[in-house]
């Protein structure tokens, strides 16, 4: 195992995060901040209760998740966009690093941002709405689990793109449309039985519905369900990197 | 160098390596080569020879669509975690972290290929290169020849044995020029065995050891420079006459002769390796037929009179 390589993409990836606080993480916090302040202090206090918890404390664990699923796609696409589009990727293509290695660095890199971001929003949400977590490790279990899933998931559409657009295209195109109707702000129960069978087809609803969980003690779907449902998509987001390495997709001609 | 200095053993071998893209462009044809251990071997060819994709196969970046490669010993793709740490590679490109610093560049670069921390060989890197005056600047500030030397600077980051230059001196300065060819002789003399690519047959001519020349995929001649020069170099003996001649004199046919279409200077070739080049009889039967001279001087084919007519002569 090339450690110092997996150390060197770590530290790397993670110093241009600090390097772009402002865009990294001032800004997600601001937006979620701005999510609390409308969804759940000012509509929010007009609405009632959605299983014995208050609107505002119900949609925190789904505005962490829309955050973190879109940082964690980000942050790890552009992390391996970016070397392919300087034309920097020849070293990482060149050096005595495997391919597991080289995704432990950059997964692992874009999941420590996205999970300092979402205990950021967190610790945020604290200044707008009281709530509690139920189960905290299970709450950091979930947390980790889709920050490393969907920062593989980022992976690979960053070796897949070969322009910027692309790399947009994901994340605002399918990830925001499948969080807003996955029940970050609703708890799917509240559709009418037709959508909520079709609200199952939608990926997201069980890490909403797990992450909720964590905290409240409630879900739309079983809590085995939904981990077994993200744990699923890590195994397929594996398996898709491992496929993109061995072939050379779009790396090696 | 000399002979005696480079040993046989091979710091890089290539067997049969042909590379045909996804298009169908066949950018190598079978390939065979080897480079020594400690050599300065210069890679010679047009644009679109190969060069870049022959350099590519051997670091492990573009995959052959056959044959094998093996540096110092083991195979470069079965044992890629140990032929890679002992390459190092300088590209074409000028693609750098423009966002980060000379010195965070060049300690990912260290990381990246498997050593451990060791800032006072990135200094003595850095320094060798002129560049510790620059080392908390941005790379995206630097000028074009800095950022070469970014480039040779994180190439030289993890000690490499084994150093791929590709054109390294395209569009830098006399100055650096000149500064990169004594770097380079440094490394050798610290046993790294030097391949470089270049357009300027001058570097070949001034650095290496042995020349390759490769033209459409094809290698088409490796040789020991000197050898080189001395089997396909031609000499020439420029007289300038006193006064035009119309047509050359009789009796010289048997001289490798050219009269200039002003007719004011003859041009003798002859074989700089034979004991008797002929020059003192020539110019004796000049003046037995009355041709008087008024200045003489010799002309040596340079590497690149070589390089031009073996590609010419290949197309």
């Amino acid at each position: 195992m090339n450690i110092p390589a997996i150390r060197a993409i770590y530290r790397f990836e993670m110093a241009r995060t600090f390097r772009t606080l402002t865009q990294s993480i001032v800004s997600p916090v601001l937006s979620t901040s701005l999510y609390f302040i409308v969804f759940g202090t000012a509509i929010g206090s007009r609405m009632g209760e959605i299983g014995g918890t208050s609107y505002g404390a119900f949609i925190i664990p789904g505005l962490i998740m829309l955050s973190l699923l879109n940082e964690s796609i980000s942050n790890a696409s552009f992390g391996i966009y970016l070397p392919k589009w300087s034309g920097t990727i020849y070293e990482l293509l060149s050096a005595p690093v495997s391919p597991f290695e080289a995704v432990l660095g950059y997964v692992g890199a874009a999941s420590t941002k996205s999970v300092m971001l979402g205990l950021l929003i967190l610790v945020t949400a604290r200044f707008f709405v009281p709530y509690s977590i139920m189960h905290p490790l299970w709450m950091m279990a979930f947390l980790l689990l889709t920050a490393v899933t969907f920062s593989s998931f980022g992976f690979i559409i960053g070796l897949w793109a070969d322009d910027f657009q692309k790399l947009q295209v994901i994340p605002l195109m399918v990830v925001t449309p499948l969080t807003f109707l996955g029940g970050a702000f609703y708890s799917i129960s509240m559709l009418p039985p037709f959508w909520q069978k079709v609200a199952l087809f939608n990926p997201v609803v069980y890490l909403i519905s797990g992450f909720r969980w964590s905290f409240y003690g409630q879900s739309d779907v079983n809590v085995v369900l939904s981990a077994g449902m993200t744990l699923g998509f890590l195994v397929l987001c594996a398996v898709a990197i491992a496929w993109i390495f061995r072939t050379g997709y779009k790396l090696r001609s | 160098m000399s002979e005696q200095a480079t040993s046989t053993r091979h710091a890089v071998s290539v067997r049969g390596v042909s590379k045909t893209y996804k298009g169908g462009f066949q950018a190598l044809k079978s390939i065979d080569l080897d480079i020594r251990q400690g050599e300065i071997f210069a890679l010679l060819g047009p644009n679109g020879a190969g060069k870049t994709t022959l350099i590519s196969i051997i670091c492990g970046i573009v995959k052959p669509s056959a044959g094998e490669v093996s540096a110092d010993g083991h195979d470069v793709l079965r044992d890629y975690r140990v032929t890679r740490s002992k390459i190092g590679l300088v590209p074409q490109e000028l693609s750098t972290d423009a966002f980060e610093t000379v010195w965070a560049s060049v300690k990912f670069s260290r990381g990246l290929f498997g050593r451990t921390r060791n800032d006072q060989h990135i200094e003595k890197v850095l320094r060798d290169l002129s560049l510790w005056e620059k080392k908390d600047a941005k790379i995206m500030t630097l000028s074009g020849g800095m950022k070469r030397r970014v480039l040779i600077a994180k190439a030289l980051a993890h000690e490499p044995s084994i150093l791929f230059l590709d054109e390294p001196t395209a569009g830098v300065d006399v100055e650096l020029r000149h500064d990169m060819w004594q770097m380079v002789r440094k490394l050798r003399e610290t046993g790294v065995t030097v391949i470089l690519t270049t357009h300027y047959i001058e570097e070949a001519e001034e650095m290496a050891d042995r020349v390759g020349v490769i033209t459409r995929g094809e290698l088409i001649l490796v040789e020991d420079k000197h050898v080189l020069m001395r089997k396909l170099g031609k000499k020439q003996l420029s007289i300038s006459l006193q006064a035009p001649l119309q047509a050359l004199p009789q009796g010289l046919e048997d001289y490798a002769l050219e009269l200039a279409d002003d007719g004011s200077t003859l041009t003798y070739t002859f074989d700089a390796q034979s004991d008797d080049t002929g020059i003192a009889v020539l110019l004796r039967k000049l003046g037995d037929r009355g041709v008087d001279f008024k200045d003489l001087h010799t002309l040596e084919s340079s590497l690149e009179d070589i390089f031009v007519s073996l590609v010419r002569g290949k197309r």
